[in-house]
C-alpha cells in the first residue's frame, strides 16, 4: 500500500499500487500446543501452565506454549549438567561438526524458519529472511570453526569451557539471539539452558527440532519457554556457571545485583540510545538510507538503534528535507508481505511504551513528523516518526524508546558532536557519516561506544564483536572476542 | 549547482608539431563547481540499488508496470550492418509489437544510426512513433565539435525527433569540463525543437562521483534527458548508475524546478531488469516521472521478453519464443 | 561388463586430456602424461580465476571447503576402495575430510589470528593483512596419494590463493579422483587445476614459470628443492616446504599469503 498522500495535481503521471505479494505462510507448521525441550526430548511441563502466542499484526493466536517453573528449571539445568561431563569431553573435531550440521540445518530451513519468525515478531519478511536468517547460519558456521582452534585464540592460554550457560534472550531478534548465544557457547565446550522471550517463543522450538534433526547429544541445548519468572529461575540456579542476559538495561541491573557474591559469570548485553552522526560532507542520499536503516529497521526494535541523529546545523536543512520525502517511500503493513518495509509492534506493552515516550515528545515541546499512513485495524503498529526541535534534555533524547521513532538533535562542531553523542549512560553503539577518513577515524578514538559505523549503519557479522560499553552492558558477542565469556582461561 | 554557466572564452589551442600548446585557461567557475559535487558512497548506493530490485511486483501491478515498459521503450538498432530493410521490420514492430492485439501499445520510440533516419521517419509516419537518432559520432563522440554539431542538425532536418548525443568522455576525464558543457550547448542548439538526451557513457566514467557530476553537469548544458550508456560499452546501464543519475535528476529538480528526464540503455533483456528500473524510478522521483515525456529504456530484445510476460501473467503458463515475431 | 573410466586431468574447471595426447601408466590404468603446455594453460586458468576467488568473502570460501568436505565424504567407499580397501585406507580419507572441515573453519579467523592492529608512535592508524599471494603450484608429495595433496590443497584455497598442482607420480589417480570431488563443491573453475605427469618432466617449468607466485614445495626431494629454490629466484617466488609438525597450522596458510600494512591519519 501506497503510504504518501500526494496533492492530486502531483499525480498527473503514473500512481502505481504494488499488488499483495505475500509470503506463502503454510511452509511452516505451527503446533497448537508446544512442550519444553529437555534432555533431548520434548516433555511436558511440571507446572502443568501453557501461556498464548500471539501474531502482533493480526492479534490471532498463534499456539500455546508451555510455562516452565522452578522444577522445569531444574530438571532442565540438570539435563545440561548432565550432558556437560561428555559433552565437554568430546573431542573438539566432533563438537565443531555438530554445530556445522546445525548451521547447514538452518540453511536448508531457512525459508520454514524465516515465515515462523515473522508470524510470531511481527517484523518485515524481507528482514527475517534476508537479514536473521543467514545471519543465524552464519554465526553457527563461525563458531564450528572455533571449536578445535581454541588454543589458537588465547596465546599461551588452555582455555576450558564453564559448564552450564544459563541464557536469557530477548524478543527482537528471536532467533539471531539464540544464535549468538548457543554458538559460541557450545564451540567452547559448554551445555545451555536458554529462555527465549515469552513474546516470541517459537522459532527456539523450532531450533531444537533442528538439534534433533543435527543428532545433538540430548541435554546439550535445553529449551525452556515462560516470561519473567522462568527467566529468574534460570539465572539464580546453583548449577548454571554462567549467565547471558539480553535485554533492558533495567533487568541487566536486577540480574547483576541478584548475581552479587555468587561467583557466577556474567556477560550483559542491555538499551541504548546511540547518536547517528551526519557531518556536512557526507554523501547524502546514502546518508538518509543509512538513517532510515538506522531506526525503522525492524521498527526501531533494536537496542544498537540510531535512535538520535546528530546532524551537523549547517546542511539539517536539505537533510530534513530528504529525511522527511523518503519516509514517504516506506511501506508500512501486513509483515508477510514481501514489499512491505516496516512491520508490527511487537506487543502491546511495546506499543503504550511507545505511544507514551512520543506523547512526552509532543508535551515538552518538540515537533513532530509523520508522514501519511494508514494503520491496519487489527494487531500493533506505529508509524515511523521523527522529532525535530528536540534537545538532549528532552525524554526522547534520553529514554530508549524501542519503537520506530528519531529524535533529530543538531551540532556545530566535531567536538561538540562527540560530547553530545556521549552524553548519556548508555554506550552501545554510533554512527559516523563523512566523506573523510581522518575525521572517522579521529571520532571513533572518541566515541564511547562499543560498535562504531562509519557510513554505514546496523551492520552485524559473526566475525565482529558486538556489545557495549557503560550501561549498555559488558561483554562482547561474536569475533574472536566473543569467545572470552564462555571460557576459562586458567 | 550549475543552471547557466559563461564560457571561459578563448580561442582553441593552435599548437602542432613544432609549435608548443598555450597553456590551459584559469580554473573556471564550472570547475570549481564540478569539483565540488558531493561525492556518492558506493556501497551504499549499490545497497539500495539492490534492495529495491527486491520489490515483488505481481499481477495487477505488473501487468500495469509491462504496459508502461512497452509506452516507454526506444527500439534500438544501432549496427554498421542496419539497412533500410532492417529499419523497416523494426519500425513494424515498433508500432504493432503484438500482431492482432490491439491491446498491446507501441513503443515510445525508434532509435537509428543518422543515416537510417529517412527510412524510419517513412515508416513510422503518422503512428505517434518518434524517430530518435543517436549523433555526434556516436558511440565514442572522438571527434570535432563541428562535425557533431553538423551530424545532429542533419538528422534532425532528415526528420529525427529525438537527438541521442554521447559527451566527450576524453574531455570529461581530463577535467575540460567546459568543453563538454559548451559541445552540449552546442548540440542542443543545433537540435532546435529536437529534444535532446545526453548520453554519460557510465561504464567509462569509473565512480559513482564522476556519473554524479556528469549528470549535473549535463543538464545544467540543456539536456532533456539524461542517459547513461551507448550500449556498446560494458558494463552499460545498471541499477546503482541508474540510482545516482536519478537522485542527482532529483536534486536538480529541487534546485532549478526543472524536470530532467532518465534513460537506462544497454544489456537489458529481462522484463524483470525492466521492472527494477521502474520500481527504482517510482520510489526515488515519484508518480509523475513514469511517463514516457521523462523515462524510457534503450532496448531490443527486451520487448519479447515484455510480450512473453505478459502472456504469462494472462495465461498463467511460461511462453516460448516460437509464439513472438522477430522484426 | 564394467564401463571403465577413463582418468583425465583438471583444469580450468574441465575435465581433460594432455595436449600433448600421451599418457603413462600408473596403478594398472593409462594416465594422463601431462605436458609444459598443459601446466602453462593451467597456470593461465589459476589466474585468471585468482581476481574473483580472494575477492570472495572468507565465509564463502569456508562454505565451498565445507562443500568440498561433504562431497569428499559421500564418496568414502569410491576412495576407500581407491586407496586399497584396508584399515589404513579408511583412516586416510577420514583423515582427509578432517582436514578439509578443519581449514574450511579458517578462512574467516585468519585475519583475526595473524592480523594486527599497530599501535604506532603517531596520529595514525595503522593495521595489518594477510592477503593470498596469488597462485602457488603445488608440489605434491608421492605419497599418501590422497592425503597428501589435501594437505596442500586445503591451506592454499583457505588464504584464497588459487593453485596448479603436480600430482604424484606413482599414485596420481586419488589426486584425479578428487577433482571430481572439486568440480561439485561449487568451487569456481580455475582455482584448483591438478596435472598429472612425469615429475622430472614437469617441476622445471613450473618452478620456472614467471606468473606463478609461490611454490609448495613439500613433495620435492632435497635435490627438486634445491633446483626449484634456484629457478624460483628469477622471480622471486615465495618456495616454502614444510615440515610435517606444520600439518595443520593457520601458518601452514600464511606461508602462502602476503601481508599488507596499511596508515591512515587521524585527524578532525
Amino acid at each position: 500500500m501506497a503510504l504518501t498522500a500526494r496533492p492530486p495535481s502531483e499525480l498527473a503521471g503514473f500512481d502505481w499500487e504494488y499488488a499483495p505479494a505475500p509470503e506463502a505462510r503454510d511452509i511452516v507448521t505451527i503446533a497448537a500446543r508446544n512442550q519444553l525441550y529437555i534432555g533431548g526430548k520434548f516433555v511436558e511441563p511440571h507446572s502443568r501452565k501453557f501461556f498464548k502466542t500471539v501474531n502482533p499484526a493480526t492479534e490471532e493466536t498463534l499456539a500455546e506454549v508451555a510455562e516452565a517453573d522452578e522444577v522445569d528449571v531444574d530438571r532442565a539445568v540438570n539435563a545440561a549438567g548432565e550432558a556437560f561431563r561428555s559433552w565437554s569431553r568430546l573431542q573438539p573435531a566432533r563438537r565443531a561438526r555438530y554445530i556445522f550440521r546445525i548451521s547447514r540445518l538452518l540453511q536448508e530451513r531457512s525459508r520454514e524458519l524465516a515465515v515462523l519468525e515473522t508470524l510470531d515478531g511481527g517484523k518485515p519478511i524481507k528482514e527475517s529472511r534476508d537479514v536473521d536468517l543467514p545471519l543465524a547460519a552464519a554465526h553457527f558456521f563461525y563458531y564450528a570453526g572455533w571449536a578445535d582452534k581454541l588454543e589458537w585464540a588465547f596465546p599461551n592460554r588452555s582455555p576450558r569451557p564453564l559448564g552450564v550457560a544459563g541464557q536469557i534472550i530477548p524478543w527482537n531478534f528471536p532467533l539471531l539471539m539464540l544464535a549468538w548465544k548457543i554458538a559460541p557457547a557450545l564451540a567452547a565446550g559448554n551445555t545451555v539452558v536458554l529462555k527465549p522471550a515469552e513474546t516470541t517463543p517459537l522459532s527456539a522450538l523450532l531450533f531444537a527440532e533442528i538439534c534433533e534433526q543435527a543428532e545433538l547429544p540430548p541435554g546439550v541445548v535445553n529449551i525452556v519457554t515462560g516470561a519473567g519468572q522462568t527467566g529468574s529461575y534460570v539465572v539464580s540456579h546453583p548449577g548454571v556457571r554462567k549467565v547471558a542476559f539480553t535485554g533492558s538495561t533495567e533487568v541487566g541491573k536486577l540480574i547483576q545485583r541478584g548475581l552479587a557474591g555468587t561467583g557466577k559469570r556474567l556477560t550483559l548485553e542491555l538499551g541504548g540510545k546511540a547518536a547517528n552522526i551526519v557531518f556536512e560532507d557526507a554523501p547524502l542520499d546514502q546518508a538518509v538510507e543509512g538513517i532510515v536503516n538506522g531506526i525503522y529497521f525492524n521498527q526501531g526494535h533494536v537496542c544498537c538503534a540510531g535512535s538520535r541523529l546528530l546532524v551537523q546545523e549547517s546542511i539539517q536543512q536539505p537533510l530534513l528535507e530528504k529525511l522527511k520525502l523518503r519516509l514517504g517511500t516506506l511501506r508500512l503493513g501486513d509483515p508477510l508481505d514481501k514489499n512491505t518495509d516496516v512491520g508490527a509492534i511487537n506487543s502491546k506493552q511495546q506499543l503504550a511504551k511507545i505511544t507514551g515516550l512520543v506523547e512526552s515528545g509532543v508535551r515538552e515541546g518538540a515537533e513532530i513528523y509523520q508522514p501519511e499512513c494508514r494503520l491496519p485495524e487489527r494487531g500493533y503498529w506505529f508509524p515511523p516518526t521523527l522529532f525535530t526541535g528536540v534537545s538532549q534534555s528532552h525524554r526522547i533524547a534520553r529514554e530508549e524508546i524501542f519503537g520506530p521513532v528519531l529524535s533529530v538533535l543538531t551540532f556545530r562542531t566535531p567536538e561538540e558532536a562527540v560530547e553530545k553523542a556521549n552524553n548519556t549512560p548508555y554506550g552501545l553503539s554510533a554512527g559516523i557519516w563523512t566523506d573523510k577518513g581522518s575525521r572517522i577515524l579521529w571520532m571513533t578514538e572518541r566515541m564511547r561506544a562499543g560498535v562504531v559505523w562509519a557510513n554505514t549503519y546496523n551492520r552485524f557479522d559473526p566475525t565482529s564483536p558486538f556489545g557495549g560499553y557503560k550501561e549498555s552492558g559488558f561483554g562482547r558477542e561474536g569475533g574472536l572476542q566473543g569467545l572470552l565469556a564462555y571460557v576459562d582461561l586458567n | 549547482m550549475a543552471t547557466a554557466v559563461s564560457r571561459s572564452g578563448g580561442t582553441p589551442p593552435t599548437g602542432g608539431p613544432g609549435k608548443p600548446f598555450p597553456p590551459p585557461p584559469p580554473l573556471s567557475h564550472l570547475g570549481s563547481l564540478m569539483r565540488g559535487v558531493r561525492s556518492v558512497d558506493q556501497v551504499g548506493v549499490e545497497e539500495r540499488a539492490a534492495a529495491l530490485g527486491k520489490r515483488s511486483i505481481k499481477k495487477a501491478s505488473k501487468l500495469a508496470a509491462l504496459d508502461l515498459v512497452i509506452r516507454c521503450m526506444d527500439l534500438t538498432t544501432l549496427e554498421g550492418a542496419d539497412t533500410p530493410g532492417k529499419v523497416a521490420a523494426l519500425c513494424s514492430k515498433a508500432v504493432r509489437p503484438q500482431p492482432g492485439d490491439a491491446s498491446v501499445p507501441s513503443v515510445a520510440a525508434v532509435c537509428v544510426y543518422p543515416a537510417m533516419v529517412p527510412p524510419a521517419v517513412a515508416h513510422v509516419r503518422g503512428t505517434g512513433v518518434k524517430v530518435a537518432s543517436v549523433a555526434t559520432a556516436f558511440p565514442s563522440g572522438q571527434t570535432f565539435t563541428s562535425i557533431k554539431v553538423a551530424e545532429t542538425r542533419e538528422a534532425v532536418i532528415a526528420g529525427a525527433d529525438e537527438i541521442d548525443m554521447v559527451i566527450d568522455r576524453g574531455a570529461f576525464l581530463s577535467g575540460d569540463y567546459q568543453k563538454v558543457y559548451d559541445e552540449i550547448q552546442e548540440v542542443k542548439e543545433a537540435a532546435g525543437r529536437a529534444h535532446l538526451k545526453v548520453i554519460l557513457e557510465t561504464g567509462e566514467l569509473g565512480t559513482y562521483d564522476n556519473v554524479r557530476r556528469a549528470s549535473i553537469l549535463a543538464m545544467a548544458a540543456g539536456a532533456d534527458f539524461i542517459k547513461t550508456s551507448t550500449g556498446k560499452v560494458t558494463p552499460a546501464a545498471t541499477p546503482p548508475v541508474s540510482l545516482v543519475m536519478m537522485e542527482a535528476i532529483r536534486d536538480f529538480h529541487h534546485e532549478t524546478g526543472r524536470s530532467v528526464g532518465f534513460k537506462p540503455a544497454g544489456g537489458i533483456r529481462a522484463s524483470k531488469t525492466a521492472i527494477h528500473y521502474l520500481v527504482l524510478l517510482y520510489e526515488t522521483l515519484g508518480p509523475t516521472w513514469m511517463t514516457p515525456d521523462r523515462f524510457r529504456i534503450g532496448a531490443s530484445s527486451l520487448l519479447n521478453d515484455v510480450l512473453m510476460q505478459i502472456a504469462k501473467e494472462r495465461d498463467g503458463v511460461y511462453q516460448s519464443g516460437d509464439y513472438f515475431t522477430i522484426d | 561388463m564394467d564401463v571403465r573410466k577413463t582418468y583425465k586431468m583438471y583444469a580450468g574447471g574441465e575435465f581433460i586430456r594432455s595436449e600433448s595426447g600421451r599418457s603413462y601408466r600408473a596403478d594398472g590404468v593409462n594416465v594422463p602424461r601431462g605436458s609444459r603446455k598443459d601446466v602453462r594453460d593451467a597456470v593461465v586458468a589459476a589466474r585468471s580465476a585468482f581476481g574473483g576467488w580472494s575477492r570472495r568473502t572468507a565465509m564463502n570460501r569456508g562454505q565451498i571447503l565445507y562443500r568440498a568436505a561433504e562431497m569428499l565424504d559421500g564418496r568414502r567407499a569410491q576412495f576407500v576402495a581407491l586407496l586399497g580397501a584396508d584399515r589404513g585406507a579408511r583412516r586416510e580419507v577420514e583423515r582427509a575430510v578432517e582436514v578439509l572441515v578443519w581449514y574450511a573453519g579458517w578462512t574467516d579467523k585468519l585475519a583475526q589470528v595473524t592480523g594486527t592492529v599497530n599501535p604506532v608512535a603517531g596520529p595514525y592508524f595503522n593495521f595489518t593483512l594477510p592477503e593470498p599471494t596469488g597462485v602457488v603450484g603445488v608440489v605434491a608429495p608421492e605419497k599418501p596419494g590422497l592425503l597428501g595433496l589435501v594437505l596442500r590443497l586445503a591451506p592454499a584455497l583457505c588464504g584464497g590463493n588459487t593453485m596448479v598442482g603436480l600430482l604424484s607420480e606413482s599414485r596420481p589417480l586419488p589426486g584425479l579422483t578428487l577433482a571430481e570431488v572439486l568440480a561439485t563443491s561449487d568451487l569456481p573453475a580455475g582455482v584448483v587445476n591438478l596435472i598429472s605427469g612425469r615429475r622430472a618432466e614437469l617441476l622445471p617449468w613450473l618452478a620456472g614459470h614467471m606468473n606463478v607466485n609461490a611454490i609448495d614445495a613439500a613433495g620435492c626431494t632435497d635435490e627438486e628443492l634445491a633446483a626449484v629454490e634456484k629457478a624460483a629466484a628469477d622471480s622471486v617466488k615465495r618456495v616454502v616446504r614444510l615440515s610435517a609438525r606444520d600439518a595443520l597450522s593457520p601458518y601452514a596458510v600464511t606461508s602462502f599469503m602476503e601481508f599488507k600494512t596499511v596508515w591512515h591519519p587521524i585527524g578532525v
